[in-house]
């Protein structure tokens, strides 16, 4: 029943929409339909209702498998374009598209929600935290996909629910503490969010034909005064600061994580996070190149604080979720630094960066799961000697501690490297300082993995079971996928390249005259001096660690 | 034939993955076995490769497998350079690895993680390749940090021991600090020639402001001083042995720390490209190196720790080298070194395990007549590493002083300088390398004789570390560090001493590839004719052949008296300790200020930023969230009530939209 009416639904859903069967509208709908399916079973099957997430879960993965597959690799605009109206009058729509962008966080939510959902059981109450966790799926695909603003925000809103639920309901200890603090931190940002986007609609009537829109590609062509745009910019990102977090809006974090169960941990971490990050790329950049430009050196210090801030203070942790947390400070600097250096190897960098941080940090949460089902706490103080109890689990954690310390060969490097270089085009002094984060990330996670796994085990921990078939084949995929983005990252970069080079194409339209992307040739002060052979040069030779622009 | 090059890195890759999923059940020694056996067969493809690159008229050989990172105008290939300088330490990686594999094979019989310790040796030896063969600087960085990783890994492979732990994550986090430099110098390369590939920014180095040069080459160096443990970041390779001997021999031997020379010696237009002074800061480090890693060398009870500085000391010597436009002398001295020093390692990989994993040198004597193969193999290294003719230390040895000695000819008084302390730690070497040959195997057996008070302390830690943790039915087994039980001195087996032996014979001849007369430069010519604008940037020497004979014998001289004080001071019962600078120098001071520096200094640093995230950053948030509660109707309803109802009502509302979506969206189909 439930299958005949999911495929109605996805039928019908995406009936006003281009041509052939409904895609992106199915990865929105396919766990909607699986949340509702949910309710409809009585709450003494927990084993139906834990099938009915894993399916729909990893339904939706297939189908994101399938975009990647029938996406075409050099077109840079939306693709798989489906659109309904929804509100005539205010022409809000139910539209959803696919670009460069956007595509590798679609597939990375496809690919981290079925492993989340297999990895890890609630301790209680399966009916509602399975509800949560498929409804939270909805909201993330929803999030990337969605090109209508109300749209967008309804989704980005959506996702607040489930997990705070989750968080309170099925977290560890200061679990309502956590839950609520992420709740009123996010919400504020969001309200921010909201006036701008209605102020957004509103004043893009004037320009566009008179009528009152929120479709993202009508907004875009809004007039705005320079002021307006910069304050507009401010709401949005305000919204996003929270949700990435950047420094100092990130104690949310820390707490969150540490009470999250596993599942909500590895969400929140792998696909959450991201939204601010997307957020940031699609309506801030895309929509206030002006104020992008503008606000550019504020953020990219930020960025790199937060870099250097994150991993000095994870490595103070005494709790190995929080910990990781913290590092999430510091990896996502390397996204916004990126993001706002403005330039195709700086973005490029900061969406592979956004996908590698999903697939390492996240990786990082379930193996963290595994030893908190086995040991029952998060504490490095009561933890030592696991490699010897347990080789497989250590040699895993190795491998993904090592991708996330920014191995070369791993996805890690790749990401936080090209942000790095599109970074130093931008302004040398910053990408400097956020270079050093490779070196806390190595501080903070060898010297935690020392506590943790080297020395002799004592009692409980010489107790401590290796993974077993399906936790190995939980890592599997994750494993495989670090090794595959470090080695061969060529045909993600070249799907995101295009869109990426339109965003700076669109930035570059309606920037102040006499901008464009740092690192182009007129752009470098640290230049080769042509045609001269005196190479112990006497001319004016600018000397490095000056600032780029 | 040439293009076989990729098979070169593919075969330890090949057995890193066979091991790593297969390796359990291969078992022991075939798991051994079929790592050293890949490892001889990089050898000989290397071999082959080799005689079809001398045979083509283009001394150098470029092949891209495929594009690895295309972002904007960033564009990074995987893809391979052959030319006379990565093949000369091609043959060095693959012959002398295999080698030190098959000694491996060996030495780690018994150990229960017998196949993952080659499985780690199988992938440091593919990342060392990467970063020879690599065609631009990210590809040699992923070998760089690959070689760093094994390093780590290998050093804590005993992780049960406190003491290996803490050494293998010092030496990983110390090569970080490197790194960021080696990063930073890449960014800026990319920078000016919107390219990293060697072949194309080398040819345009020419043209470089000297400013911008010099900035590159001086980040560049930052990570040459961490991964080739030079001032001031050294102090992690000593540590660095407390993981098993073979490792020693390969990576902090005769392979990875010299990664270093390597990339400065690749990067040599740049280096040509800089400020004057920019080579002398980078012939200075070596110098300052070169001179206190031998003065602490003099004074360790550690045989191993012993052959850790003098591996420092010796790398000063080709940092020195390259500083003073000697990059073929630094090659030179990088293979013979690999030979002679690898030799000493295994050597006394084999003594340690005969003596029931002792270390300490205060607890060997004798062991001659128990181990005359082993004995008469060191010994040979030990000539050849004090420099005495006509064994191959002497030759790359006198080669780097006969260049430092041009730069003083040149009218520099720093090259006269640099020549002093050259020689002077020329003499030192001799000096500890002979202490060392005394204490372990001539005099009296000191066997089973007491370890006087002033053990040293990490050895102690850990020892109280292992006792603290002992559980019941848990069997730890402990290569290195101290064993209790009568010891009786043993030869290993042929699978330890053939290696041993090769080595020793190839410490004697491998000098005879580069004597300073005319046609008899076989190695610099080589190098001259293959590396890109290396004749252009290696230093001309211009030395009448009786001065080069002077330097040779007073070479020969220095090492001889060296070894002749080290026989009076022995014969006197003064090798141990050295009066005075022995018990200055047993524990590195320099070493020490950096553990107190981070303990303490660095410790309330990181401490105040957490306080202040907590306190301040965290404070502020729950400061805020307190007051509006105040304001509003009680922290209870703030703290659970509101929110809940809030999100409930987030919620009903997303369903209520939702509803209003589905029936529009069913109206309209």
């Amino acid at each position: 029943m439930t299958a005949s009416l999911l495929a109605q639904a996805v039928y019908v859903a995406g009936a006003g929409g281009g041509s052939g069967f409904p895609v992106l509208p199915s990865m929105v709908f396919v766990p909607v339909f699986g949340a509702i399916a949910i309710l409809a079973v009585p709450a003494t099957r927990p084993q139906m209702h834990r099938l009915i997430a894993i399916v729909s879960a990893t339904m939706t993965g297939a189908i994101g498998l399938y975009v990647l597959k029938v996406f075409k690799a050099g077109d840079p605009g939306m693709q798989l374009v489906s659109e309904v109206t929804w509100v005539q009058s205010l022409d809000i729509k139910f539209s959803l598209g696919v670009d460069g962008i956007s595509l590798f966080l679609v597939v990375l939510t496809g690919v981290i929600f079925p492993l989340a959902v297999v990895a890890a059981k609630p301790e209680h109450s399966e009916k509602g935290y399975y509800f949560w966790l498929t409804l939270l799926m909805a909201g993330c695909t929803g999030v990337f996909l969605a090109l209508d603003l109300l749209l967008f925000f309804l989704f980005f809103e959506i996702t607040l629910v489930p997990l705070y639920m989750l968080i309170g309901k099925w977290g560890h200890g200061r679990r309502v503490y956590a839950a609520t603090k992420f709740f009123i931190f996010t919400m504020l940002g969001s309200m921010f969010m909201l006036v701008s986007i209605v102020s957004l609609a509103y004043l893009a009537k004037a320009g566009v034909d008179h009528t009152i829109s929120f479709d993202l590609r009508r907004v875009v062509a809004a007039e705005l005064g320079t002021g307006t745009g910069r304050w507009l910019f401010l709401g949005f990102v305000v919204a996003f600061a929270v949700k990435t977090p950047i420094f100092p809006f990130h104690t949310w974090l820390p707490d969150a994580h540490t009470e999250a169960p596993t599942a909500g941990s590895v969400d929140l971490a792998g696909i959450l996070l991201k939204l601010g990050t997307y957020g940031f790329l699609r309506y801030g950049l895309y929509l206030f190149p002006e104020a992008s430009i503008f606000f550019a050196p504020l953020f990219v210090a930020l960025g790199a604080i937060g870099i250097v801030y994150g991993g000095i203070v994870a490595a103070m942790q005494k709790n190995l979720k929080r910990l990781v947390a913290y590092s999430s400070v510091s990896h996502m600097g390397f996204c916004i630094i990126g993001l706002l250096a403005l330039n195709v190897e700086g973005i490029e960098g900061a969406i592979l960066q956004m996908v590698n941080h999903g697939i390492i940090t996240g990786g990082l949460f379930i193996l963290l799961g595994f030893l908190y089902t086995r040991r029952h706490t998060y504490e490095m103080s009561s933890l030592r000697g696991i490699q010897r109890s347990a080789p497989v689990f250590a040699g895993i954690f190795t491998f993904v501690m090592l991708a996330s310390v920014g191995l070369p060969g791993l996805s890690g490097f790749i990401g936080e490297f090209l942000s790095l270089v599109g970074t130093f085009l931008y302004n040398h002094t910053a990408a400097v300082i956020a270079a050093t984060g490779a070196i806390f990330a190595s501080l903070y996670l060898l010297w935690a993995y020392q506590r943790v796994f080297h020395g002799l085990p004592d009692e409980p921990n010489a107790r401590f079971v290796d993974l077993n078939l399906s936790e190995k084949l939980v890592m599997a995929p994750l494993i495989g996928l670090i090794v595959l983005l470090g080695v061969y990252p060529k045909p993600v970069l070249e799907r995101i390249e295009p869109s990426v080079k339109l965003t700076i194409a669109h930035v570059q339209e309606h920037a102040p005259p006499g901008w464009h992307p740092a690192g182009s040739q007129e752009g470098r002060d640290l230049s080769p001096v042509a045609d001269s052979g005196h190479a112990h040069g006497s001319g004016p030779a600018p000397t490095a660690g000056e600032g780029g622009h | 034939m040439v293009d076989l090059v990729w098979l070169v890195p593919a075969l330890p890759l090949a057995g890193f993955v066979v091991l790593l999923f297969f390796g359990k059940r291969i078992g022991e020694p075939l798991s051994g076995w079929l790592a050293t056996l890949l490892m001889g067969g990089a050898f000989i493809c290397s071999l082959v490769v080799l005689g079809d690159l001398m045979g083509q008229h283009e001394r150098t050989f470029h092949q891209v497998l495929f594009t690895w990172v295309p972002a904007g105008s960033f564009n990074v290939d995987v893809g391979f350079y052959v030319d006379s300088l990565s093949m000369t330490l091609l043959l060095v990686v693959t012959g002398i690895g295999g080698l030190i594999h098959l000694y491996a094979v060996g030495y780690m019989r018994g150990d229960p993680r017998y196949h993952q310790f080659f499985v780690y040796f199988n992938l440091f030896a593919f990342s060392m390749l990467m970063l020879v063969l690599g065609d631009n600087l990210l590809l040699t960085f992923l070998g760089w940090e690959g070689v760093g990783t094994c390093s780590y890994l290998l050093i804590s492979f005993w992780f049960e021991r406190k003491a290996n732990a803490t050494a293998g994550k010092k030496a990983f986090i110390t090569n970080r600090v490197g790194d960021w430099g080696y990063m930073v110098g890449m960014l800026i390369t990319f920078f000016v020639f919107g390219s990293l590939s060697y072949s194309e920014i080398l040819p345009k180095a020419p043209g470089l402001s000297a400013a911008t040069a010099s900035a590159i080459v001086l980040f560049l160096f930052v990570g040459v001083c961490g991964k080739s443990a030079q001032i001031p970041l050294y102090f992690w390779l000593p540590d660095a042995m407390a993981g098993p001997t073979p490792i020693s021999a390969l990576i902090h031997a005769a392979t990875m720390v010299t990664a270093g020379v390597y990339l400065l010696v690749r990067v040599n237009p740049i280096i040509a490209a800089s400020y004057g002074w920019v080579p002398w800061i980078v012939a200075g480090v070596g110098c300052a190196t070169l001179l206190v890693a031998a003065i602490l060398a003099m004074s360790q009870r550690d045989i191993k720790k012993v052959l850790a500085y003098s591996t420092v000391s010796q790398l000063g010597y080709m940092v020195m080298a390259v500083g003073v436009g000697g990059y073929t002398a630094a090659v030179f001295h990088l293979v013979t070194h690999a030979c002679f020093k690898a030799c000493l390692f295994l050597g006394a990989g084999s003594v340690v395990h005969g003596m029931n994993d002792e270390q300490d040198m205060r607890r060997f004597g004798g062991l001659r007549t128990q181990m005359p193969v082993t004995y008469w193999c060191m010994l040979v290294a030990s000539l050849a590493i004090a420099g005495i003719a006509p064994l191959s230390g002497f030759w790359s040895k006198d080669d780097i002083l006969s260049f430092v000695a041009n730069a003083g000819a040149d009218g520099q008084v720093a090259g006269w300088v640099l020549y002093a302390v050259g020689l002077f730690t020329a003499l030192l070497t001799a000096i500890y390398m002979f202490r060392m040959m005394y204490l372990t195997f001539h005099g009296e057996p000191r066997w089973d004789d007491p370890i006087p008070e002033d053990i040293a302390l990490d050895v102690a830690a850990s020892e109280a570390e292992l006792e603290d943790a002992d559980l019941g039915g848990a069997h730890i087994h402990i290569h290195d560090g101290h064993a209790h039980g009568p010891i009786h001195p043993h030869q290993p087996g042929w699978l330890m001493l053939g290696p041993v032996a090769v080595l020793a014979l190839l410490s004697v001849v491998a000098g005879f590839m580069n004597m300073p007369f005319k046609g008899t430069e076989l190695l610099a010519d080589f190098l001259d004719e293959g590396v890109v604008n290396l004749v252009a940037n290696n230093a001309e020497l211009t030395w009448q052949l009786w001065q080069t004979l002077a330097m040779l014998g007073l070479g020969t001289a220095v090492g001889a008296a060296g070894i002749f004080i080290a026989w009076r001071l022995f014969k006197a019962g003064k090798l141990d300790p050295v009066p005075g600078l022995g018990q200055l120098f047993s524990r590195d001071p320099y070493d020490a200020a950096i553990a107190w520096f981070m303990a303490h200094p660095g410790r309330v640093l990181f401490d105040a930023l957490s306080w202040f995230d907590r306190t301040i950053v965290d404070g502020a948030v729950n400061g805020v969230g307190a007051v509006v509660a105040s304001a509003g109707s009680g922290a209870r309803r703030l703290q659970s009530g509101y929110v809940r109802t809030y999100a409930l009502g987030v919620a009903l509302g997303a369903a209520v939209i939702l509803a209003l979506v589905l029936t529009r969206v069913l109206a309209l189909s």
